[in-house]
C-alpha cells in the first residue's frame, strides 16, 4: 500500500514545500483567473461571459491541485467545465446568442455605485484575511498520508463526520433534477394541428400564403447568409432566415448578380445600376447594400461577360410568365 | 509560498463576481458571476484546509460544488421558463411577481 503511494506524494510535497514551481503556477494561474473573471464580466455576449469563465475554472482546477487537493481538481474540471459551463452554453445557445446587453443603464449611476461596492467589499475582505492569518501553513502532507492519500481522506471524512450532509445531498440532487423537469416541461393543451389545418389557417389569416423565397444562392454565393434578388434588383428580407436577420450578418448581393436579375425583369443589358442601388437601400435599410460594389473586384480572374451569361439562362424559364406580375405580388408579401 | 496569496485572489475573484451580479442584466451572466463567487469560495476553502492541515475544507468545498451544480440546473430551468414566456432574458424585464 505504501510503496505505490509515495510516489505522488511526494510529487505533492515538492509543492508545498514553499518552492518556486508553486509560485509559478499560483502567478500563471492567478492571472489567468483574474483576466478571466474581467472578461466576464466585461464581454457584451454571453457565449463569450462563458467561456471566459471557463478559462478561470480551469486556472482554478490547477490551482486546487497546486494546493494538495488533486480530487477537487479533477472534479472542478469535470463537473465546473465540463457540466456546469455547457449547461450555460447550452441555454445561451437556446435562448439566443444574438441577446447582448443593452448599454443604457435603467438606474442612473448603478454602474459605478456597483462597481465602487465591489472595490469595498474586496478592501473590506482583504483587511479580514490580513488581520486573520497569521501563522504559517501547517500543509497537508500529514493529513493525505494518514489514509494512504487524499482522495482516501476525503472518502474518510464524508463518510463518517459528514455522512448526513452528504445523505441530504441526494436529496438535493434528486429535488433539483425534478425541479428542473418540472420546470421545463411545457404541457400541450390541445392537440397538434394537422397539415391540412395548418394550410388553411395560412390561407385564412393572409400574411405569405407561399413558401418563403429563398437566400440567394448563386453560382457566386453558396451561403444562407446572401438574401435573394427581386426581379427589379432589390433584395428581399424574407428569404433571409431569422437567426441571421436578427444577428446581422448579411452578406452583400453582388453588383453583378443584381445587374443580371435587372437584365432578366427588363428585357435588356443593364449598364449602370445607381438606381438598383438606391432602390435597394430603400427597400432593405439594415441591408448591406451600400457595399454592392466591393465584392465585385474580390471575383478578379473570372471574366464577367461569360459568368453572366450562365447566370442567367438557367433561370430565363421562369421569365415570361413571372416577370409582369412579380413587381406587384412580391412587394407587398415583402410588406406582409 | 505563502497561502495568503491565494486568499487574496478569492478575493478579487469574488468581488468580480459581485461587481458582476449587480451590473449585468442578463440573467445567464448574473448565474455566472454567482458561480465565479462560489469558486472564489471553494478556493478559500481550499487554502483554509491546507492552512489548518486538515481535509475538512476540501469536503465543504465539495459540497458546495455539488449544491452549485444542483443551483445551476435549477436556475437555467427558470431562465428558460421566464424566456418562453417573455422572450427575454433580462432580469429587468421579468417585474410582474409583485402582482
Amino acid at each position: 500500500m505504501t510503496g505505490p503511494a509515495t510516489a505522488p506524494l511526494l510529487a505533492a510535497a515538492a509543492y508545498t514545500s514553499g518552492n518556486t514551481g508553486e509560485t509559478v503556477v499560483f502567478w500563471v494561474c492567478a492571472v489567468i483567473a483574474v483576466l478571466g473573471g474581467v472578461g466576464m464580466l466585461l464581454s457584451r455576449k454571453a457565449v463569450h461571459s462563458a467561456l471566459f469563465l471557463a478559462a478561470t475554472m480551469i486556472a482554478l482546477a490547477v490551482l486546487y491541485v497546486a494546493q494538495d487537493a488533486p480530487f477537487l481538481g479533477a472534479v472542478q474540471v469535470v463537473v465546473y467545465t465540463g457540466a456546469v459551463m455547457m449547461l450555460f452554453l447550452f441555454v445561451v445557445m437556446m435562448v439566443g446568442v444574438d441577446m447582448a446587453d443593452s448599454p443604457v443603464e435603467t438606474l442612473r449611476g448603478q454602474r459605478i455605485t456597483a462597481v465602487l461596492f465591489g472595490a469595498a467589499v474586496l478592501v473590506l475582505l482583504i483587511a479580514a484575511v490580513g488581520s486573520t492569518v497569521t501563522s504559517s501553513a501547517v500543509g497537508l502532507d500529514e493529513a493525505n498520508t494518514a489514509e494512504g492519500g487524499n482522495v482516501q481522506g476525503i472518502a474518510r471524512l464524508i463518510f463518517t463526520r459528514y455522512l448526513l450532509a452528504f445523505e441530504v445531498t441526494s436529496a438535493l440532487l434528486i429535488t433539483a433534477a425534478l425541479g428542473a423537469m418540472v420546470l421545463a416541461f411545457r404541457e400541450r393543451h390541445r392537440r397538434a394541428r394537422s397539415q391540412a389545418e395548418v394550410s388553411r389557417a395560412r390561407f385564412r389569416d393572409g400574411g405569405h400564403v407561399t413558401p418563403l423565397p429563398g437566400p440567394g444562392v448563386y453560382a457566386r454565393h453558396n451561403a444562407v447568409g446572401t438574401p435573394g434578388l427581386l426581379p427589379d434588383g432589390t433584395t428581399s428580407d424574407l428569404s433571409i432566415p431569422e437567426p441571421i436577420r436578427g444577428r446581422g450578418v448579411m452578406i452583400a448581393a453582388d453588383s453583378r448578380d443584381v445587374r443580371a436579375v435587372r437584365h432578366l425583369a427588363v428585357g435588356r443589358p443593364v449598364v449602370s445600376d445607381t438606381a438598383i442601388v438606391t432602390g435597394a437601400g430603400t427597400s432593405d435599410p439594415a441591408g448591406p447594400t451600400a457595399s454592392t460594389e466591393e465584392p465585385a473586384p474580390a471575383q478578379g480572374p473570372l471574366s464577367p461577360g461569360p459568368e453572366e451569361q450562365g447566370v442567367v439562362s438557367p433561370a430565363a424559364a421562369p421569365r415570361d410568365d413571372a416577370a409582369p406580375p412579380p413587381d406587384g405580388t412580391e412587394e407587398s408579401g415583402d410588406g406582409a | 509560498m505563502n497561502p495568503e496569496n491565494y486568499l487574496v485572489l478569492s478575493t478579487v475573484l469574488f468581488s468580480l463576481g459581485a461587481v458582476g451580479v449587480l451590473v449585468r442584466r442578463n440573467a445567464i451572466v448574473v448565474f455566472m458571476c454567482v458561480e465565479l463567487m462560489l469558486n472564489a469560495c471553494n478556493l478559500a476553502f481550499v487554502t483554509f484546509a491546507r492552512m489548518h492541515g486538515t481535509l475538512d475544507g476540501q469536503v465543504i468545498a465539495f459540497f458546495v460544488m455539488v449544491v452549485a451544480a444542483a443551483e445551476v440546473v435549477v436556475g437555467l430551468a427558470i431562465v428558460m421558463t421566464i424566456f418562453r414566456t417573455r422572450r427575454s432574458a433580462s432580469v429587468d424585464e421579468a417585474n410582474l411577481l409583485k402582482y
